[in-house]
C-alpha cells in the first residue's frame, strides 16, 4: 500500500487533458478561424466558445453597417494588405460578407474609419482566439 | 447613428469583454478585467479628445 494512507498520496499533478496530435491541433485552429469560438467549444470551453462566437461576428457585422471597407490584398500598398489579412481573420464572415457583396466601403460615410476599426480589430481577436484554442489544445492551458 | 461616442463605448465593450473573456478564467476575474479594460478605453480616449480639444490652434 502506498505511503500516506487510504488510497494513496498524490505523488505528481496530472496535466487537465492529454495534449492532440499535430492533425487534432490543426483542425482545432482551422475550426477556431472559420468559426470565432468554435474551437473553444470543440475543446470544452463552452462559456467562453459562446462569448467569442456572438461578440466577434456581433463586431464584424457592426463594422459593415457602419460603412468599413474590406480591403483587397493590393501588396503594393503594405498597409492596405496588412488590413486585408487581418479582416480575413474572421473567417467565413469575411467570405460571407465578399460572397454577399458587403464591405465595398463608404469612404463618404461618418463612420467609414469607425467600420473598418471594427472589422480590422473582429479579425485580429479572432486570431487571438485561434492562439488560445491552440494553447488549450496542446494542454498549455 | 452617426455618434462618436457611441461607437466609441460599444468598440471599448466588444473589445474589453473578449480580452477579459480570453485572458481570465473564473467569471470574477474576468468581470474585474473587463472593467478595467473598459474603462481604461473610455478614459483614454476621453482624455486624448480633451487634451486634443484645442486643436487646430
Amino acid at each position: 500500500m502506498a505511503a500516506g494512507g487510504k488510497g494513496g498520496a498524490k505523488t505528481a499533478a496530472a496535466p487537465a487533458k492529454p495534449a492532440r496530435d499535430r492533425v487534432g491541433v490543426a483542425i482545432v485552429c482551422l475550426v477556431s478561424w472559420l468559426v470565432p469560438g468554435a474551437g473553444h467549444l470543440q475543446l470544452g470551453r463552452r462559456e467562453k466558445g459562446l462569448v467569442f462566437l456572438i461578440a466577434l461576428p456581433v463586431m464584424f457585422g457592426m463594422g459593415l453597417y457602419l460603412g468599413g471597407r474590406l480591403f483587397p490584398f493590393a501588396w503594393s500598398e503594405p498597409l492596405v494588405a496588412l488590413a486585408a489579412v487581418a479582416d480575413l481573420g474572421a473567417g467565413l464572415w469575411y467570405f460571407a460578407a465578399r460572397f454577399a457583396g458587403y464591405g465595398g466601403g463608404q469612404v463618404v460615410a461618418v463612420t467609414y474609419e469607425y467600420g473598418n476599426t471594427f472589422l480590422i480589430v473582429a479579425g485580429l481577436l479572432n486570431f487571438l482566439v485561434m492562439l488560445d484554442a491552440f494553447d488549450i489544445a496542446l494542454g498549455r492551458k | 447613428m452617426a455618434s462618436h461616442v457611441l461607437w466609441l463605448t460599444v468598440f471599448a465593450f466588444l473589445v474589453s469583454l473578449v480580452f477579459a473573456v480570453l485572458l481570465r478564467d473564473t467569471p470574477r476575474e474576468q468581470l474585474r478585467t473587463g472593467a478595467q479594460v473598459f474603462g481604461a478605453f473610455l478614459g483614454a480616449a476621453l482624455l486624448l479628445g480633451w487634451l486634443m480639444f484645442p486643436f487646430p490652434l
